[in-house]
């Protein structure tokens, strides 16, 4: 009874606290402005519990609660409201949508080159990025923009773009394509071609000794390129080039997930070089005519979770150049001393695969594997002179990587087994050698943590020509402070020298070939071994908020024995064992500076000493200036609404350059000992319409600076005289360019 | 003789049971905020002996590693990770260390992890 009598009170002061109902109506505008009801929002006393929610015409009534006095009016997606009580009828009440603050992003672009502090080895990181101011359009062009690298043109016929590091050629250098070794033996002069740009994905340039499971060739630095991977590529991509002196390019890549661990790709490049130019007038082209074209399918099997990592590569490709004088029909002329011509017929196919395994439990634990076949066959005759090449390779290497106790303590340990094949035709006379190699190797990489590292390499090789031997390698870096990195590197290297297919501007020539070996195995030839030791310093710091890099190195190579190119004497080219001392020092100075937002400048100074001695006595190497200054100027709007502008100038200052000497030349195709120096400006700009398309327009040798009479009686090419191999400057004039990329 | 066979069997199975793991994982959460703390945390871890491989996550604020049972023990680790700064479970960093730490990394603060936390070191 008593129970019931305290319900009833209850129920009494209840209804007599909310005498009279709340009521209003949630309201919003829609893109028309009109207002439409919300449903659904909840409406509540403040601070308390006491509440409703709207009806489907955002219409509420909720009891009055007369010491809050004060109503909440909230929805997700809308401004809350609260709202003084003083009325029974509340009437509309409208909410306003949150004003949607984005997340804020702070994004800072990693540079597209990067020269690590923290890396041991002095390597500096090129990215896809960077290879897209260059154009045009192969691996040998993707250098024009970086000062780590030297391009040159091998001749003023052939016009094949070769690179040079520390003062020395691309034979000193070893190339490796995702660190498995390309661009050797036959494809030495023109490889750098047959890597086309679009494909490669990012390039590692390294100074100085290489690393002891990439073998023992390297002598003055190592290069690596990494290509496109199928399941992180675009799944489309299309780019179109056209310059004045009618050179096409066509790639395309596409690539398809077959599942999220198997993806493949197939990617097509074709060129096309069909301008007659001859504006120097001197009856030869001043840029080949060409055809090429070149396929890659390519898989990967990537799978996080077992640990395995798969590639399988198969590339195709045909090339086709033509050369010489521009009445020369190669029906008629081939072979006759009506006129001059040249043709070189390349095709090439390269098969390779690699896997890797990381241990799942063990992260630090793993091993590699990787294989290549290539089989290069190339056909070409230089005026009267022939030369074929057909070269058969096959690299294995196995590499298992662990630790000892700690990540501090890490160490590559494997075996590699190579073989080549090079059957070669000069001018009727046969030559035929087979290399074959079996290696072990080990590289313990030593990080204190506190600043000291070091990557300490040794492998040892039993090979058919060269012996057996020991090859050492050593780089080691210190933080000296607060972002500044000092290096060293001590390194050997040995190779044998294919005299011909490295040096093979020397068939547009009349000059005689001379070989004096001494019973040597490479063309009767000793093989060319050599140290390699640098140092390099590093400072990033932060001028006026902005990054500022400092670098400044010096390396020296020293050939213990080496295959001198002797063209000092205008009447041959002799190759004969070192007798004496051969040399490279350089240095090179960088300054890198975002000078205003946006606004990168890169800077650097080269200064070269490269000196041999030659039986006619100790000379410069020739065509190498003495010292190279770059500048590139690079500057990118703000991306709006997918829009951008990218403008990018280069310029290359070089200093004089030895010539070889011409003294028993009749006067008029005497040369003076030192060429001009000169400059080259290259620019570029790029617009961005979309994240699918971009078009660009750009120059090379804008200065339009060329060498005058590159080629030496040149209206004589069968002629005792005639020499097209002295070359220090640009053939080609001016070059202007379009084209556009696709992608999605 | 048959219970010898089946002592030695019961022996042989125990020292299984009770056989250290030469790449044992453990994990554990360190207290941290940044980059910094990252790079201090794994120094200190894996420079113990025993430690072979340390990471630690600055979001999730777990630390891994894989340890040789032999040589080192989990507290052992917490002790040394304590010593450089940073607190675990039953493990608190000694004061006079904390308050040397740089101030984004005095995660102690709730605060602090709103200051930069790039990667200071690189």
């Amino acid at each position: 009874m008593r129970q019931l009598f305290f319900l009833f009170f209850v129920f009494a002061l209840k209804s007599g606290f909310s005498q009279f109902q709340v009521q209003g109506k949630v309201l919003e505008f829609n893109e028309k402005g009109k207002t439409i009801p919300i449903a659904n929002a909840n409406v509540y006393w403040l601070s308390s519990t006491i509440g409703t929610t709207t009806d489907f015409d955002g219409k509420f009534s909720t009891p009055y609660q007369k010491n809050i006095r004060q109503l909440v009016v909230s929805s997700v997606g809308y401004r809350s409201d609260t709202i003084p009580v003083n009325r029974p009828n509340l009437g509309n009440i409208v909410l306003y949508p949150n004003v949607v603050l984005d997340e804020v992003v702070v994004e800072k672009e990693v540079a597209p080159i990067q020269k690590s502090l923290f890396k041991v080895q002095n390597v500096v990181s090129v990215d896809s990025r960077e290879m897209l101011k260059a154009a045009c359009c192969n691996l040998s062009e993707s250098f024009e923009t970086n000062p780590a690298v030297d391009v040159n043109v091998s001749d003023a016929v052939l016009g094949a773009k070769q690179i040079q590091m520390l003062g020395l050629n691309s034979p000193y250098l070893m190339f490796t394509q995702e660190n498995m070794p390309s661009i050797r033996g036959a494809s030495q002069v023109f490889g750098l071609s047959f890597i086309p740009g679009s494909w490669i994905e990012s390039i590692q340039i390294t100074k100085g000794a290489g690393s002891v499971p990439n073998g023992f060739e390297s002598i003055s630095g190592h290069i690596n390129s990494e290509l496109v991977k199928p399941l992180t590529d675009k799944r489309f991509f299309l780019n179109f080039y056209a310059n004045n002196f009618e050179r096409y390019e066509f790639n395309t890549r596409l690539n398809h997930n077959i599942t999220d661990d198997l993806g493949v790709g197939l990617y097509i490049h074709a060129n096309l070089r069909n301008g007659y130019i001859d504006n120097n007038d001197d009856s030869f082209y001043d840029t080949p005519l060409a055809r090429q074209i070149n396929f890659m399918n390519r898989w990967q099997f990537m799978d996080p979770e077992s640990g395995w990592v798969s590639y399988a590569n198969i590339q195709y490709l045909s090339d086709t150049k033509e050369l010489g004088q521009t009445d020369f029909n190669i029906d008629e002329d081939k072979l006759t001393t009506n006129a001059w011509g040249s043709e070189i017929e390349t095709s090439r196919l390269d098969i390779s695969a690699k896997t890797g395994y990381v241990f799942p439990d063990l992260p630090y634990q793993s091993f590699g594997f990787q294989t290549a076949y290539s089989a290069h066959d190339q056909n070409s005759f230089y005026g009267l002179n022939q030369y074929d090449i057909n070269h058969r390779s096959f690299y294995s290497n196995l590499i298992f990587n662990s630790i000892i106790g700690s990540t501090q303590h890490k160490f590559k340990t494997g075996v590699s087994l190579t073989y080549d094949g090079f059957e070669e035709n000069v001018n009727n006379t046969p030559f035929t050698r087979y290399d074959n190699s079996l290696g072990a190797f080990f590289e313990y990489t030593y990080d204190s943590l506190e600043g000291l590292s070091f990557v300490a390499g040794l492998r040892a090789d039993r090979h058919n020509n060269l012996g057996t031997f020991i090859t050492p390698r050593l780089h080691l870096r210190y933080s000296l402070w607060d972002k500044a990195s000092f290096r060293a590197s001590l390194g050997r290297g040995i190779r044998g020298a294919n005299i011909f297919a490295e040096n093979q501007q020397l068939f547009a020539s009349s000059r005689q070939i001379v070989i004096d070996g001494t019973n040597g195995n490479y063309y009767g030839l000793q093989p060319e071994k050599a140290w390699n030791y640098g140092v390099s310093f590093i400072q990033k710091l932060y001028l006026w908020n902005r990054v500022l890099e400092f670098s400044m190195d010096y390396y020296r190579t020293q050939f213990d024995e080496q295959v001198v190119v002797d063209w000092e004497n205008a009447r041959e080219i002799a190759f004969y064992n070192l007798e004496g001392e051969s040399f490279s020092n350089s240095v090179q100075v960088d300054l890198n500076y975002e000078i205003l937002q946006d606004l990168h400048l890169r800077t650097t100074y080269k200064y070269f000493d490269v000196a041999t001695e030659y039986r006619s006595g100790k000379f410069e190497k020739p065509l190498q200036p003495n010292y190279r200054f770059f500048v590139n100027l690079s500057y990118e709007t703000l991306k709006i609404a997918e829009k951008q502008w990218r403008f990018d100038v280069t310029g290359n200052w070089l200093g004089r350059q030895r010539l070889p000497n011409t003294n028993t030349n009749p006067e008029e195709f005497q040369l003076a000992e030192w060429s001009t120096s000169y400059n080259l400006f290259n620019a570029q700009i790029t617009r961005v319409l979309s994240n699918k398309f971009e078009v660009y327009v750009g120059g090379e040798n804008i200065g339009n600076f060329t060498q005058p009479d590159p080629i030496l009686s040149s209206s004589d090419p069968f002629g005792t005289y005639f020499d097209s191999t002295i070359l220090y400057g640009p053939v080609l004039e001016s070059l202007y360019y379009v084209g556009f990329r696709y992608k999605i | 003789m048959k219970t010898t066979l089946i002592t030695c069997i019961a022996l042989f199975f125990m020292a299984i049971g009770h056989s250290q793991d030469k790449n044992k994982t453990v994990s554990f959460e360190v207290k941290g905020n940044c980059g910094m703390c990252k790079t201090r945390i794994e120094k200190a871890a894996v420079k113990l002996k025993g430690v072979k491989f340390a990471t630690w996550n600055s979001e999730t604020k777990l630390f891994e590693a894989i340890i040789d049972e032999r040589k080192v023990t989990i507290p052992n680790i917490q002790k040394r990770i304590a010593e450089v700064g940073h607190d675990s479970e039953g493990f608190t960093a000694p004061d006079s260390v904390y308050n040397k730490l740089p101030d984004c990394c005095k995660y102690r603060d709730p605060s602090t992890i709103h200051m930069d936390h790039g990667n200071h070191n690189q």
